[in-house]
C-alpha cells in the first residue's frame, strides 16, 4: 500500500517539526530580568520565616508601611516554615534562582553561597547606617572583612525552666555547675517530673548540649582552633560526649523523645508549654513557641544560662547562639537595601522589639525591650565573655549535619563519645 | 474528499523517480518499515530523553565527583562515592530495612489484601461500602497520612495508646514511631493501612474475570472452598498477583514521603530508606556527588529487579501480547 505511505510521511514531517518546535520554543521563554509588576512597580521578593504571630502580622505591616512611603516599590512576602524554607532555599541555591531578599543565619551556608558568587556584597551600600547596629550582631555575616547580610535579630541559647515544677521538686535555685545540674535532674526525676523536653527527631536541639559542653570544656578559643584544624578528636570534645552520656543515663527526657519534633502539638515546645516537662535547652524563641504550641506557662517560666563545667577552660558567661539576617541575591533591585535600612531603622526596630518578637539590634531601640524573657537573653548576650555561632550554621552544612547526626546517635546510645568526635573530624577533613 | 486524495496519491506515485532499480526497492521498503515506527515515536522519545534519560545520565556523571551542588562539578573522585556506599552503615542499613519492608509486604500485606478481596467478592450486604472504605486510604496523600498517624501513635497521649488503655491493653502500647525497635513495624502498619486497598481493588478486578462456571463445575465435582480457591482462584489470579508483587517491591524500594513526614528516618536511622538517605546527603549536607551515587544505586537495584522479574516471572503473562513488526504486515 504505497499510496498511504505518502500521506503518512507528510503527516509525520509536520508532527515532528511541530514537536521539536515546541521543545525549542519552551526552552527560550526563560529569562531572569523582568521584576516589575503590572503597575510598573519594582518587585522585591522577600522570603522570611515569620510563621507565628505577632511576627507574621508585623512583617506584613512593615512591608505595607514601606510600600506606602515608596509607591514605586512592591514588597512581595513569601513566608515559609523553618524547615521548608531551608530545603526550598537549598534547591534554589543549586539552580541559582535565589529570591531578592532572603532570610539567612550566616556562617557556613551563607559562606558557600558567597563563594559561589550568588550573594550581593553589602559592605559599601550599607555603610552610611550600618554602624547604628550592635557590632556583635554582624559577626555571623562577615567574611574577609566584607558584610553579606543585614542582621535583624540576635539571640542565645540557655535553659528555660518551669519554676513551679522546680519548686515542687525542692530545687530552690537554678543550677550553675554541671554536677548541680545533674542533681537537679535527679531531684526532678524523684519527684515524678519529666526533667527535660527534647526534640529527638529534629536533632539540632540535642546538638545544643554537645556544643555547650564542648564550649564550657574547650573554651570558645578551643572550639575555633578545632574548627580551623578540622580536628575534633581532642580530649575536650570526647569529654563533652561523656558528659552527655552521664545525662542520658539519668533518663531525663520525655517518653518517646526520639520521635518528637520541636514544634507541633506533641513536640518539645508543647511539652514545656503544657507544663509537662521542667526544662528545655533552647534559644530566645522558646517562650513564643511554647505559647503557640501549648498553653504557655506564663510567669512560671524562668531562664538560666548553661551551667559551667568544673575544670573547663570555658567561662559560664560564654554564649552559644546566633541570629537572623537578610541577604540579597546578586543583582537584586537596589530598593531591597533601602527597604532593609527602613526595616532595621530605630523606629521600625523599636516597633518589632516592643512587640516582643526581636532582641534589639539598633542601638536606638534598646529601650524598647520590655519582655522579661527576651531581656534575660539580651542581658546574657550583653554580659557575654565569648560568642560561638550555632554549629550547624558556623560549619559547612555537611559538618553541621554530621554534628547533629552523631550527637543524636550518642543520645540514642548507638555511638560512643569517641566515635562522635571521630565522625565529625572525618567529615570536616573531607570538606 | 476521499476521491480527490486518492487521485493526488496516484499522481504522486506516477511521479516517483524512475531511477530506482528493481532490486533496491525491497531494501528501501525494509528501511521504511524500520523508520516509520521510529519517526512516530520521535515526540515521545524527545520528551523521554529530556525528562528521564538526561537527568539519569547527569546523576551518573555527578556521582563521580565530590561536589557541593553549587557551580559545576570539578573534583573528580572516580568510584570513591560508590566505594563509600559499601562502607556506610546507614546505606547498608537502608538495604536491610528495604529488604525487610519488601518481605513484610509480600508475606503480610499482599495476602491480607487477597483475603479481603476474596471476602468482598462474595454476595454481601453493603459490600460496595466496604470496598470504598478500604480503598479510601489509598486516595489520601502520603503527607496527610503521615501527619495523621504521627498524632495517633504519639506515645501515651495519642489515640492508639488511649484506645488501648481504655480496653485495658496498656501493655500493648508503647513508643511506636519513637522506639528504635518499634518504628519499622509501626511504619509497616501504616503502609499496610494505606496500600492494601489498592492491591485489594486489583485482586477484585482479577476475581471478576474468573468465570463462575469453573467454580460451579468444581463444586459439582465435590471440591471444597479451599480446594476451589487453591486450584481455580489462585492460578487464574496469577497475572494480577505477579503484577501486584512487582508494584509492591518497586514501591518499597522507593519509599520516601511517608518516612520523611513521620520520622525523617529516625530514631537514629532506624526507619531510614535509601531515598531518605539520598535526600539527607543531597539537600541537607549538600554532598550532591554522594547523593547521586545513592540515587544511581537505587536506580540500578530497581532496574535489576525489574529486568529479572520481567524476564523470569512476568514473561508468561506478556507472552503473545507482544507482536512482531513483520508478522503484522
Amino acid at each position: 500500500m504505497p499510496a498511504s505511505d505518502f500521506s503518512r510521511r507528510r503527516f509525520l514531517g509536520t508532527a515532528t517539526v511541530a514537536g521539536l518546535g515546541t521543545v525549542v520554543l519552551s526552552s527560550c521563554g526563560d529569562s531572569d530580568t523582568g521584576s516589575t509588576d503590572g503597575r510598573g512597580r519594582t518587585v522585591v521578593e522577600w522570603w522570611n520565616i515569620q510563621t507565628t504571630q505577632p511576627s507574621k502580622r508585623l512583617w506584613a505591616e512593615q512591608a505595607k508601611a514601606y510600600e506606602k512611603a515608596h509607591p514605586d516599590v512592591r514588597i512581595k512576602l513569601v513566608t515559609l516554615e523553618n524547615e521548608a524554607f531551608k530545603s526550598k532555599l537549598t534547591a534554589l541555591t543549586s539552580s541559582n534562582k535565589l529570591p531578592d531578599l532572603f532570610h539567612t543565619w550566616g556562617g557556613g551556608v551563607l559562606k558557600q553561597q558567597v563563594d559561589a558568587g550568588l550573594v550581593e556584597d553589602l559592605t559599601d551600600s550599607v555603610k552610611p547606617w550600618i554602624d547604628d547596629l550592635v557590632p556583635v550582631s554582624k559577626e555571623a555575616y562577615q567574611f574577609d572583612g566584607k558584610l553579606y547580610a543585614v542582621p535583624i535579630d540576635i539571640g542565645g541559647v540557655g535553659f528555660w525552666y518551669n519554676k513551679a515544677l522546680f519548686k515542687k521538686a525542692g530545687v530552690a535555685t537554678p543550677p550553675t555547675t554541671w554536677s548541680d545540674f545533674l542533681d537537679t535532674v535527679r531531684k526532678l526525676k524523684t519527684a515524678g517530673i519529666t526533667p527535660i523536653a527534647l526534640a529527638g527527631k529534629d536533632k539540632w536541639p540535642g546538638m545544643y548540649y554537645w556544643a555547650y559542653l564542648a564550649m564550657r570544656i574547650a573554651g570558645v578559643d578551643g572550639m575555633q582552633k578545632a574548627a580551623e584544624a578540622k580536628d575534633f578528636t581532642g580530649d575536650d570534645f570526647v569529654k563533652a560526649g561523656e558528659h552527655i552520656k552521664e545525662l542520658v543515663a539519668l533518663q531525663p527526657f520525655q517518653k518517646g523523645f526520639l520521635g518528637a519534633a520541636f514544634s507541633g502539638p506533641t513536640g518539645e515546645a508543647a511539652q514545656m508549654g503544657n507544663g509537662k516537662a521542667a526544662m528545655e535547652l533552647m534559644g530566645q524563641w522558646a517562650p513564643t513557641v511554647q505559647a503557640a504550641e501549648g498553653k504557655g506557662i506564663g510567669n512560671d517560666l524562668g531562664f538560666f544560662p548553661f551551667p559551667s563545667v568544673e575544670g573547663g577552660k570555658g567561662k559560664g558567661t560564654d554564649v552559644f547562639g546566633g541570629g537572623g539576617g537578610y541577604a540579597l541575591r546578586k543583582g537584586a533591585p537596589k530598593e531591597a537595601i533601602d527597604f532593609l535600612k527602613f526595616f532595621m531603622g530605630a523606629e521600625s526596630d523599636s516597633k518589632l522589639v516592643k512587640a516582643g518578637v526581636l532582641i534589639p539590634i539598633n542601638k536606638g531601640s534598646m529601650g524598647a525591650l520590655t519582655d522579661p524573657y527576651l531581656k534575660a537573653v539580651s542581658d546574657m548576650l550583653n554580659a557575654s565573655t565569648g560568642f560561638q555561632l550555632y554549629l550547624d550554621q558556623a560549619y559547612p552544612p555537611a559538618v553541621g549535619q554530621e554534628v547533629n547526626d552523631s550527637v543524636a546517635a550518642l543520645i540514642a546510645g548507638s555511638k560512643s563519645p569517641e566515635q562522635v568526635a571521630r565522625s565529625i573530624t572525618q567529615v570536616a577533613k573531607s570538606q | 474528499m476521499t476521491s480527490i486524495q486518492a487521485r493526488d496519491v496516484r499522481r504522486d506515485i506516477a511521479k516517483e523517480p524512475s531511477g530506482v532499480s528493481a532490486d533496491s526497492r525491497p531494501r528501501m521498503r525494509r528501511l521504511r518499515d524500520w523508520l516509520t515506527p521510529f519517526v512516530f515515536t520521535v515526540p515521545a522519545l524527545v520528551l523521554f530523553c529530556l525528562l528521564v534519560l538526561t537527568p539519569i545520565l547527569y546523576a551518573l556523571y555527578v556521582s563521580f565527583f565530590n561536589w557541593g551542588g553549587i557551580g559545576s562539578p570539578s573534583d573528580f573522585v572516580g568510584l570513591d562515592n560508590f566505594i563509600r556506599l559499601f562502607d556506610d552503615p546507614v546505606f547498608l542499613g537502608d538495604l536491610s530495612r528495604g529488604g525487610m519492608l519488601v518481605a513484610f509486604s509480600l508475606v503480610l500485606q499482599l495476602p491480607f489484601a487477597l483475603v479481603m478481596a476474596v471476602l468482598l467478592n462474595q454476595k454481601l450486604r453493603g459490600r460496595a461500602v466496604y470496598r470504598m472504605l478500604f480503598f479510601a486510604p489509598y486516595v489520601l496523600s502520603e503527607v496527610i497520612t503521615g501527619v495523621l498517624f504521627s498524632m495517633i501513635f504519639q506515645p501515651d497521649q495519642g489515640l492508639a495508646d488511649k484506645a488501648l488503655g481504655a480496653i485495658g491493653l496498656d501493655g500493648l502500647g508503647g513508643l511506636w514511631f519513637a522506639g528504635q525497635g518499634s518504628v519499622l513495624p509501626t511504619l509497616f502498619l501504616v503502609m499496610t493501612w494505606k496500600y492494601f486497598g489498592f492491591h485489594m481493588m486489583l485482586y477484585l478486578a482479577g476475581l471478576q474475570g474468573i468465570p463462575a462456571e469453573l467454580h460451579e463445575a468444581a463444586r459439582l465435582d465435590g471440591a471444597g472452598a479451599w480446594q476451589r480457591f487453591r486450584h481455580i482462584t489462585l492460578p487464574l489470579l496469577g497475572p494480577t498477583i505477579r503484577m501486584t508483587i512487582f508494584l509492591s517491591v518497586i514501591g518499597a524500594i522507593q519509599l520516601f514521603d511517608l518516612v520523611w513526614v513521620v520520622t525523617q528516618g529516625g530514631p537514629d536511622h532506624h526507619s531510614e530508606t535509601m531515598a531518605v538517605t539520598m535526600f539527607q546527603f543531597g539537600f541537607k549536607r549538600y554532598q550532591v556527588g554522594y547523593a547521586s551515587a545513592i540515587s544511581i544505586a537505587m536506580f540500578l537495584i530497581s532496574l535489576f529487579f525489574a529486568l529479572v522479574y520481567q524476564r523470569f516471572v512476568l514473561r508468561r503473562d506478556t507472552e503473545g501480547a507482544l507482536t512482531n513488526m513483520r508478522a503484522t504486515r
